[in-house]
């Protein structure tokens, strides 16, 4: 951690010196400060624009949560499902997104609709891919038993291949998190009014260009607290989870 | 079903109809030159060829072979997971206790235990409530609520064993229970097992590769040629319990049944 620090402090150092010495215009590329000093007089600007961009990430991620769950439960349950809907899922993942987003608000139209669509799309992939990993992962030996206990289908599933796949659940968040923020931004780029991809888009031909990395440090900012705050809410809610011993999977 | 609060400590009667397979109703154990193959990624396996067995209600039989005879093939086929090919399988209901403990990482020591209960339909407390007195009296008091990775091993052994019989078959394959265990664990917890069955007695089928621990657990042990497995021999042991590895009796039959394994 402090190892990090130090290193980010170095780059930030880097860039700075680069910035001032070089003489280079910072319309093209501004200083860190002046970065911290555009965050600081903008602050009202950003925070209002993150609102936005912060509500599309969270339902998004619900929406890709939710169906991704939804799907790797399906077709882990259905061997009809994985033949017919797994290459399905794979294709989904394959669509060139930033192609596609202009078309889905085109059809979805200017609000919240086609940001859900398309932070759901780039999102849905790593939570159904891990899920169905972490549901298929119990030991053989292990549905052997649960089936001479007599244990239906639905009662294996239950007590034991659904809480087996949580932590691969929660690694699948962890992913989608990390790519939320850029589908996010890249739905509000293909077609809005405000977010804090709007905003970026706005600031550059304005030359406010410390504004649209200030919004960037924004962003990065709100997608590592996401990360960590899912890396936190598994170890509190999955303790069994980071001990090496004892692993069903 | 025992009446709650009975004095005596008895696992629910194995109360079930005896399973057969492709034949009349059965007690215990009995496989009749079973043979059975199957399909792997380098081609058939022919795991059995005129595999026989028996066991009485109650009784311990060990199996002992070499690795790869088709031991855990023949537990499968007894606990009903798989249909031979050829011959025939008729035992009463059977659970299957795996080689390595699997207990479930998320779920205490005593709901661990109380799984079969649970997948039975009980509600969560009455399981724990059943399985508390049993859990006792198998010596395991004081790590109810231990996690599993809080427990060593051979209390892991314990505590799967204890699920093994919560189940209320009358008939425990045990495939190779003690193989994961340091030579002192392991010793101990045969011990356990033994008084465990002397408490709680059940047709058991035991599967090892250790002739030995076969000695010392069954009342008959029966040794497999290598693949495709079929029994070979059998040492009847009729010797009073508990029995050391180092009585004479022990060391003699244990020597024959190696002998028979050559």
């Amino acid at each position: 951690m402090i190892r990090a620090l130090t290193l980010a402090i170095l780059l930030l150092a880097g860039w700075e010196a680069y910035a001032q010495l070089s003489g280079i215009d910072d319309f093209i590329l501004p200083a860190p400060t002046e970065v911290a000093a555009a965050l600081y007089a903008d602050r009202a600007l950003l925070w209002q624009n993150f609102e936005v961009t912060a509500a599309e990430v969270l339902l998004g991620i619900g929406v890709a949560v939710t169906a991704g769950l939804a799907c790797a439960v399906a077709i882990h349950l259905s061997l009809t499902l994985r033949r017919t809907a797994y290459p399905l899922l794979v294709a989904s993942q394959t669509i060139p997104i930033v192609i596609v987003a202009p078309l889905l608000v085109a059809w979805l139209g200017y609000d919240l609709a086609p940001k859900l669509a398309i932070v759901g799309l780039v999102c849905f992939f790593p939570v159904a891919v891990t899920t169905l990993d972490g549901l298929a992962g119990v030991d053989p030996d292990l549905r052997k038993l649960m089936r001479t206990l007599d244990a239906s289908r639905l009662q294996s599933f239950r007590r034991v291949e659904a809480p087996a796949a949580l932590p691969a659940l929660f690694s699948g968040a962890r992913i989608a998190v990390a790519v939320a923020v850029i589908g996010a931004v890249l739905a509000e780029q293909a077609g809005s009014s405000d977010g804090l991809g709007h905003l970026i888009l706005q600031a550059i031909p304005q030359f406010e260009t410390a504004r649209a990395y200030a919004a960037v440090v924004v962003l990065s900012a709100f997608a590592i607290a996401l990360f960590a705050g899912l890396r936190l809410a598994e170890r509190r809610l999955l303790p069994w989870a980071h001990r090496a011993e004892g692993a069903v999977t | 079903m025992p009446a709650k609060g009975a004095t005596t400590i008895r696992l629910e009667a194995p109360v079930q109809e005896p399973r057969t397979v492709g034949g009349p109703a059965a007690r215990g154990v009995r496989v009749d030159a079973v043979s059975f193959s199957y399909r792997s990624r380098r081609g058939t396996v022919h795991a059995l060829a005129g595999m026989s067995l028996r066991a009485a209600p109650t009784e311990i039989v060990a199996v002992v072979g070499p690795s790869g005879c088709g031991k855990s093939t023949l537990l499968e086929l007894v606990c009903g997971l798989q249909r031979p090919d050829a011959g025939r399988v008729e035992a009463d209901p059977a659970v299957y206790m795996p080689q390595r403990d699997l207990l479930l990482p998320w779920a205490s020591a005593l709901d661990n235990a109380a799984l079969p209960l649970v997948v039975r339909g009980m509600g969560r407390a009455q399981a724990r409530s059943r399985a508390r007195p049993v859990f006792a009296q198998l010596g395991l008091a004081g790590f109810e609520k231990a996690m599993p990775h809080e427990l060593s091993g051979g209390m892991r052994q314990r505590v799967a064993f204890l699920r093994t019989l919560l189940a209320g078959k009358p008939v425990l394959a045990l495939d190779e229970p003690f193989a994961a265990l340091d030579a002192l664990t392991r010793a101990q917890t045969q011990g356990w097992l033994a008084d465990a069955l002397a408490s709680e007695p059940r047709t058991v089928v035991l599967v090892t590769h250790d002739v030995e621990e076969a000695v010392v657990l069954g009342d008959r042990v029966v040794v497999m040629s290598p693949r495709p497995g079929r029994d070979v021999a059998e040492v009847v042991i009729g010797l009073p319990r508990p029995r050391s590895r180092t009585d004479a009796a022990v060391v003699r039959l244990r020597e024959r049944a190696l002998e028979a394994l050559a």
